[in-house]
């Protein structure tokens, strides 16, 4: 179905092509509706805005220590979603990340906690990494299964599995893990050092998460452009029938893009466990999985903008701790950014659209 | 527990159960029309919070319900704008929107955490609270839970016995042929989005000024949307039966505390979780449930037939689709 008219013929939206000047008026356009909601709520909570959005700035690039923080934000976020445009590309809605990456931080705490006061620190933190994604993947394939066995929507599997698998941390911390003496929402006992994710200490980066992002973004695009599976998925996701008819399975290729989403949604909540936190907490996830669906919704399902966008995210998420400390202001402000900026987003390129297309319409 | 009274239990299910119920009739009626709005879990937080604020600030009740509805039509207008009108995914534009308006009330509600502030008092029935049993269970409560029992008869009276009603269906099912017949689908389903937002607003409200009052980080009305969202399909798009699945699930919240005390040796945390796989199950049940194999079985079992035949149902067809004049 023909959905707009460009130069006189029939095109659906995904073939509207746009000029760079065309990008540059809507991204400017949209800066300024989020800017000026943003503003507005500010405004509504009786805070300065310009001393709002300075701080953010500042605790997030403001210094190599916050900037630190900034890229162990970005990695799981990277992380998750690229596993996200694997399910993106084959139309489904993978809201389960969340979950998944809980259940990687579990799986990895389970492994690291054989590794305590053995002579072979490494070949633990190397085995939990691969806990990580085998636990990631087994919670995506459970919501996979439900969708293809089982006839539940994938958003109500997901969300679901979500609350199970918050819930388990929970249980967790307060049971069979909890710290000797008295258990709390600070979560599991530290780990030793040696099982820490190793880091350049004059940097304060991990090497080793860093790689693992660039690989699972130099294997995304790899795996979704080069292989027979990116084009399985993509040509399911934009067509199931057609392809069930040209033989193609399109249950299989929905638990392969699952079992992919969740190694790599899994493979975050290692980071988390053995990068960030050292433990297990209630709130390992930190949101990541949900917010890496909106970054690759603003990223227009790029695999090579998402990490810009992730970026951007992390810097917002970051930078926001501040708001408390120095404006006695929620660091929610952030998601509210984000959300703003991805429906703006898709309100003004839409409404571009339309505006260049009006009339022409049949 | 020697403080156990099904009564006293009873009257708590249905207290419990009032946002909940308000918030899955709401939707219910929206996904009739054929659009689906995902952003309930924020927008009942958002709602909430305004309506505590400004019933706070103004000291004045009903300005906040008045507020907290005019709130969730407000982000439900939004989800069926982005969808008939800029023509983008309701799914996408939904989650955005959930996420996006826990954190806007969260945001904007921080000063006012763990504030004292109004709340409704409770409004015996006169007469029909003096029934034995009955009048305790059912007519001891305050406005907003009567409000939403009324609203069971009221949703599925006018969804299924109203000349209104049946446009609403038939756009839900088949918009090109309504349109066909006079009914322009665009304006029908930004209605109904309003209505349904309206109610999921009164949920919000309902919390912070009845159920839990006040408001706070986390308020405790977390993860009510994406239930009643699951009772909508529990429900089978009825508003009758998605009202079941509501006290249903009341009363699991409920039994979850006395659950604690009666086995303490099951975690709370296996409790708190318990509904979301179950929902899962039954889900799952009434998907297997519908296959021929299983009709064939269930061809001579009277009573599992009964069971099927109230549990299965179909979604409005264009639910989520987008309607489109050409």
């Amino acid at each position: 179905m023909a959905d707009y008219v460009q130069n006189g013929q029939r095109i659906s939206a995904g073939q509207y092509t746009e000029t760079v000047g065309d990008y540059i008026r809507e991204g400017v356009l949209t800066l300024v509706v989020v800017l000026a909601f943003t503003t507005f709520v500010l405004f509504i909570a009786g805070a300065p805005p310009l001393d709002a959005y300075y701080h953010i700035f500042k605790g997030s690039l403001g210094s190599w220590g916050k900037f630190t923080h900034v890229i162990k934000a970005w990695i799981p976020l990277t992380l998750c979603s690229c596993g996200l445009l694997y399910t993106f590309r084959i139309g489904l809605w993978n809201i389960g990340v969340e979950g998944q990456v809980v259940m990687g931080a579990i799986f990895t705490t389970y492994a690291l906690r054989f590794g305590i006061a053995t002579p072979f620190p490494l070949v633990f933190l190397a085995l939990s990494f691969a806990a990580g994604i085998a636990g990631g993947a087994l919670w995506a394939l459970l919501a996979g299964f439900l969708k293809t066995k089982g006839g539940v929507h994938e958003i109500f599997a997901g969300l679901g599995l979500n609350f199970v698998a918050q819930g388990t941390v929970l249980w967790l911390i307060f049971g069979p893990w909890k710290r000797p003496g008295v258990a709390s929402m600070s979560g599991t006992e530290i780990f030793p050092t040696d099982l820490w994710l190793p880091y350049i200490s004059s940097l304060r980066i991990s090497p080793i998460g860093l790689a693992c992002a660039l690989g699972a973004l130099i294997l995304t695009a790899a795996m979704l452009r080069y292989t027979r599976v990116g084009l399985y998925l993509k040509a399911i996701g934009n067509n199931p029938n057609s392809a069930y008819l040209l033989g193609l399975k399109p249950n299989r290729y929905m638990l392969i893009a699952m079992i992919c989403a969740g190694g790599f949604a899994g493979l975050a909540g290692s980071m988390q466990v053995a990068g960030v936190y050292h433990r297990l907490i209630p709130s390992i996830s930190s949101n990541y999985g949900y917010l890496s669906l909106l970054v690759v919704m603003l990223a227009n399902f790029n695999v090579w903008i998402a990490p810009l966008v992730a970026f951007f995210f992390a810097c917002l998420n970051v930078g926001s701790i501040q708001l408390p400390m120095m404006l006695q202001l929620d660091s929610s402000l952030s998601g509210v950014i984000q959300g703003t900026l991805v429906l703006a987003t898709l309100a003004v390129h839409a409404w571009r659209i339309r505006q260049k297309t009006r009339g022409a319409r049949p | 527990m020697s403080d156990f009274h099904v009564t006293i239990l009873l009257a708590s299910v249905i207290a419990a159960a009032a946002p909940i119920l308000l918030a899955t009739l709401g939707e219910t009626i929206t996904e009739k029309s054929g659009i689906i709005n995902l952003s309930l879990d924020g927008t009942i937080l958002l709602s909430a919070m305004c309506a505590f604020v400004i019933a706070l600030k103004t000291d004045n009740i009903l300005l906040g319900f008045v507020a907290a509805s005019l709130v969730g039509a407000l982000v439900a207008g939004m989800v069926a704008f982005f969808s008939i009108y800029l023509k983008q995914s309701q799914v996408a534009v939904g989650f955005v929107l959930t996420l996006m308006t826990r954190d806007l009330a969260y945001f904007i509600g921080s000063p006012y955490s763990r504030m004292p502030g109004p709340q409704v008092g409770p409004m015996p029935v006169p007469f029909l609270s003096e029934i034995p049993f009955f009048g305790d269970v059912l007519f001891r409560h305050n406005l907003p839970v009567y409000f939403s029992m009324v609203m069971i008869g009221v949703a599925w009276w006018y969804v299924y016995k109203t000349r209104l009603g049946l446009r609403l269906r038939s756009v839900g099912e088949n918009p090109e042929a309504s349109y066909a017949r006079g009914i322009n689908p665009n304006r029908v389903q930004m209605v109904y989005a309003l209505c349904g937002g309206l109610l999921v607003g009164l949920a919000g409200a309902t919390f912070s000024l009845c159920i839990k009052p006040g408001w706070g980080q986390p308020q405790g009305a977390e993860g009510t949307g994406w239930i009643a969202l699951a009772l909508v399909i529990f429900g089978g798009w009825n508003p009758v039966k998605a009202a079941l699945g509501a006290y249903l699930f009341a009363f699991l919240q409920v039994m979850s505390i006395y659950f604690q005390g009666w086995l303490p040796s099951i975690p709370a945390q296996v409790f708190q979780v318990a509904p979301f796989p179950l929902m899962i199950f039954i889900l799952v049940i009434m998907f297997f449930a519908q296959r021929e194999s299983f009709v064939r079985w269930a061809k001579d079992k009277p009573v599992v037939r009964a069971v099927i035949r109230a549990l299965s149902s179909a979604a409005p067809s264009s639910l989520g689709r987008r309607y489109s004049e050409e």
